[in-house]
């Protein structure tokens, strides 16, 4: 009885927001299926179609995070959208999760900017859309169809004050005692992307492989028995306050720190490991055509050399380099990248994370 | 009391309260040091992290949400909290103890265990009803149960319920009357303590907040300090502050609480109607 | 003494409603019981059930999950971490308790100790940790103090993000909750119980032992018992303080609710979510039993 009675409550509500949403938004429906720009009538027209929507609902993008702060507001201020950045410090996993359980709701995330095990693993919550810079993207950045594109991507690199401890030149050095209790990372091992690719990184200098994690785990196994080990999870005020002065980060996280910390200096070994980040728009966006406005922002040349000055690695770098559209001192002042970056493929990611699973807390207690 | 007795009381008293407040008061001190720090060792302290605060539009309307959020809150808490107890104190006191139980409760369930069952109930909410931060209230008052049943018992215990209803009931009085008219204004000092305790878990919640994707104080603060270390810090000093501030000034405007002879209640001591703990 | 509101004395007193009194006062009762099963035991029953449910139907694998040693440790934590922080915050906050009652009721410290324990009650999670970090972290300005004049408290190893780190950190706000629970309780002492003491010829010892303890133990142990269930809920503090593993309950539970990496099990989630709750239950139980067990002989 009192469910046939919530569906029928349901019902209603879902009908009365229908009847007072689709008199007034004929072009947000064409917006919610619009593939690329061209389908809701070219760029003035999305533009147009955006502005009526006037909010757009981010996720997990915290502000110093690949200058994301700086973007969101360049966005709202160009288009006057108002941006609501919910939960900043979401996992991939979550800005996922947030989409299922806000469906239905205005603040339903209306794009996410995930890992790529999470972006492969949930295609079927995205809506394809094919951005106007959409030939720049290399093929092997982006699903044909742009369910998912990446937009940016970074190296693994290690982080220090070099006002506490000497310079850094290879990993093994953090073994050394000037690095007593000064050694941390970014995230739990069990949960968080930066930090199995820390440990990844770790492991292909000690002998490991993509393969392999086990070398990583050994190295911060020896890192504690040796004292050097912080079990603080690295953020900007531990930074600052001086508990974790050694960091592994993506590279464009441990560039932030130098307003904070005037002196703090990147390392990035041979052959880092890289990972990238894809944008993805939500299947039932509340605010459709706000969304692709966005994702156009985003891989238009302000927003890519957005990514650029927060020291990210942009993916339509080689395009806008040749164009000469890139902002040459960003890219001038980001870390070389020496010898041949990797990336985990998403089976490796798996067998490194089931191995983490068993084996991280025994070794680190 | 003898003056030895005194004097040792005394001494027990400064010991305790100087302790008490250096363990409470030192790490605020470090985090206002933090807020005051330069970006290298040996830059001079400066004030850039507090001025700083003004400079967030986002943070000004978080502020706004939460004192809104308080406010709904503690309301919601009174008119569905003090109503029952009374009715439970006069007519149902066989559902005193589960009553008491159930106030108990949100203080041992932990957050993330409710808020995953909360989330469909909010999302139901968020389609059919209206979609704002506010709907964070029905949660707050869940979480406030535990400190506001404890004040408001503390209350209605030191006070003849019973005499008072039947005396205004007698006069003609309609339930409302008895309960906000007559009662309440006779256990106004406990009333505020429950308000003020509310309004202090709302100031400073921040778990379901975060994993219902709202944005209260709380998670801007957090967001600050993904930004800006110093700023966050500052922020949090600076709530944490106000809140205190806000809870002593409304305190020197309660009713001073009266110390009602126990006789008068028709009991041994106070406390034997509730058991031992209030 | 006769307890206000005893159902023989209602009744005699209103002998037309006879039998039918059932229904009309429980509805007094209904809007408070409504709100409380819609928003609380109704996300618990979900999340109950949730322990049970597997991908084709009722299923007790995540329960069978929970018999891995990882889970056991983290539970055994817990339980530790929450018991040490409930003792010493009930003792410590006893203390401060008593002597805030003993001052002047209207007097401006009791109004400030009680605003300020109202309000560090609630505080915790990330800004608390890091308060922690920057006092007696391990660059900590205390800590720094201490090592000028000689004194290294970390001589074998970080112990801050460990477990008894942890249960410093909670005593930053178990001390203040005890202080709000204890108070009015403290409040109910007479000073005739006192005097009376004295008249027999007993002095401060005797008077604690044999009057005021006993009469006060059942109010402190019901606090205590709210420290430890407040503790063993907590989460937030513990998440931003230990970095790595599944050292505790919550931080299991949200490990396995959400995880970057893939690994997320809501199933065994909402299975160590039951274990709480099954534990708090038999907590609440035992300070049930034990409120009415000593009410009895108050009576």
């Amino acid at each position: 009885m009192s469910g046939a009675l919530r569906r029928l409550g349901i019902l209603a509500g879902a009908l009365t927001l229908l009847t007072a949403c689709g008199t007034s938004n004929a072009a947000n429906t064409s917006a919610a299926s619009a593939k690329s720009a061209a389908d809701v009538g070219g760029m003035d027209a999305l533009v147009a179609a955006a502005k009526k929507e006037g909010t757009l609902n981010v996720i997990a993008l915290p502000p110093d995070w690949a200058n994301y702060g700086v973007t969101i507001t360049a966005f709202q201020n160009k288009y006057g959208i108002h941006v609501n950045s919910a939960a900043p410090n979401d996992s991939s996993q979550q800005e996922v999760d947030a989409i299922g359980t806000l469906a239905g709701t205005t603040r339903a995330p209306d794009v996410v900017d995930v890992g790529m095990a999470v972006a492969l693993k949930n295609v079927d919550r995205f809506a394809p859309y094919q951005v106007s810079t959409w030939s720049d993207i290399p093929a092997s950045s982006k699903e044909p169809t742009g369910l998912w594109v990446q937009d940016y991507s970074g190296a693994m690199a290690i982080g220090y004050d070099s006002s506490k401890v000497p310079a850094i030149t290879s990993i093994q050095d953090l073994l050394g005692s000037a690095f007593q209790s000064k050694v941390a990372l970014p995230g739990n091992a069990l949960g968080s992307n930066q930090a199995v690719n820390a440990i990844m990184e770790a492991s292909l200098n000690n002998g490991g492989s993509l393969d392999d994690i086990s070398k990583g785990v050994d190295f911060f196994k020896q890192l504690k028995a040796k004292g050097n080990w912080v079990n603080v999870i690295g953020t900007t005020a531990t930074v600052k306050e001086g508990t974790t002065p050694v960091l592994f980060e993506w590279d464009y996280n441990s560039q932030t720190h130098v307003k904070d910390v005037s002196t703090w200096k990147l390392f990035l070994p041979a052959n880092p490991v890289v990972a990238a980040y894809a944008q993805a728009i939500n299947k039932g966006a509340p605010h459709p055509a706000a969304a692709r406005l966005w994702e156009e922002y985003l891989y238009s040349n302000a927003g890519q050399n957005e990514f650029l000055r927060g020291g990210a690695h942009p993916v339509r770098m080689a395009a806008m380099t040749a164009s000469g559209s890139v902002d040459a001192a960003a890219a001038a002042a980001l870390p070389p990248v020496k010898g041949t970056p990797v990336f985990m493929s998403d089976d490796q990611a798996a067998a490194a994370n089931a191995y983490l699973k068993d084996n991280w807390s025994k070794a680190m207690g | 009391m003898t003056r030895a007795r005194r004097l040792r009381l005394r001494v027990f008293r400064t010991i305790v309260l100087v302790l008490g407040g250096a363990f409470f008061l030192v790490p605020i001190g470090a985090m206002f040091e933090f807020s005051t720090r330069g970006n290298h060792v040996g830059a001079p302290r400066t004030l850039d992290a507090w001025t700083t605060i003004v400079t967030y539009p986002d943070l000004l309307g978080a502020i706004r949400d939460s004192l809104g959020l308080a406010a709904i809150t503690s309301v919601a808490m009174v008119v569905l909290l003090l109503p029952t107890m009374i009715w439970v104190r006069l007519r149902l006191p066989r559902l005193k103890r589960t009553i008491e139980f159930l106030c108990l409760l949100p203080l041992t369930i932990p957050a993330i265990v409710l808020v995953v069952g909360l989330s469909p109930v909010y999302r139901w909410m968020a389609i059919n009803l209206v979609d704002t931060i506010f709907l964070l209230s029905f949660a707050y008052v869940i979480l406030v149960l535990p400190f506001a049943y404890r004040a408001l018992d503390a209350g209605l215990s030191a006070i003849d319920v019973k005499t008072l209803s039947e005396a205004a009931r007698s006069l003609g009085a309609g339930w409302g009357t008895v309960m906000f008219r007559v009662i309440a204004p006779n256990m106004s000092s406990a009333l505020l303590n429950a308000c003020l305790l509310s309004v202090a878990l709302v100031l400073g919640e921040f778990t379901f907040a975060n994993l219902l994707s709202y944005l209260n104080l709380q998670v801007e603060i957090f967001q600050l300090g993904l930004a800006n270390a110093g700023t966050s810090i500052a922020v949090s000093v600076a709530s944490l502050m106000f809140a205190f501030i806000l809870l002593v000034i409304l305190a020197f405007f309660g009713r001073v609480r009266a110390r009602v002879a126990p006789e008068r209640a028709g009991l041994p001591f106070p406390g034997a109607a509730g058991g031992g703990l209030r | 003494m006769i307890a206000t509101g005893n159902p023989d004395v209602k009744t005699a007193r209103r002998p037309r409603e006879g039998g039918r009194r059932f229904p009309l006062h429980w509805i007094g009762a209904f809007p408070f019981l409504l709100y409380v099963g819609l928003f609380l035991l109704l996300p618990t029953v979900i999340v109950i059930v949730g322990a049970f449910a597997g991908k084709d139907g009722p299923t007790l694998s995540n329960i069978t999950e929970l018999n891995q040693e990882f889970v056991l440790n983290a539970f055994v934590a817990s339980l530790l971490v929450s018991t040490a922080s409930a003792v010493v915050g009930a003792v410590a906050g006893a203390l401060l308790a008593y002597a805030v009652a003993t001052g002047n009721p209207r007097g401006v410290l009791r109004r400030v100790v009680t605003s300020a324990c109202g309000v560090l009650a609630q505080f915790g999670g990330v800004t608390l940790a890091f308060a922690f970090i920057a006092t007696i972290g391990s660059v900590g300005f205390v800590t720094l103090w201490l090592q000028d004049r000689g004194l290294n408290i970390y001589a074998h190893g970080v112990w801050l993000t460990e477990l008894p780190g942890l249960v410093l950190v909670y005593t930053y706000f178990q001390i203040p909750l005890m202080v709000l629970v204890f108070l009015p309780a403290l409040d109910g002492i007479r000073p005739q119980w006192r005097e009376a003491t004295e008249s027999l010829g007993g002095g401060t010892w005797h008077y604690w032992r044999y009057v005021a303890g006993p009469l006060l133990a059942p109010a402190f142990l019901g606090a205590t018992l709210l420290l430890f269930a407040n503790a063993f809920s907590a989460y937030a503090t513990a998440a931003a303080l230990i970095s790595q593993g599944n050292p505790i309950v919550p931080i299991a539970i949200s490990n396995f609710l959400t995880s970057e990496t893939g690994r997320a099990n809501p199933g065994l989630a909402q299975a160590l979510a039951l274990g709480m709750v099954v534990i708090v239950a038999i907590v609440m139980t035992t300070y049930a039993l034990l409120q009415r067990r000593t009410s009895r002989w108050l009576r």
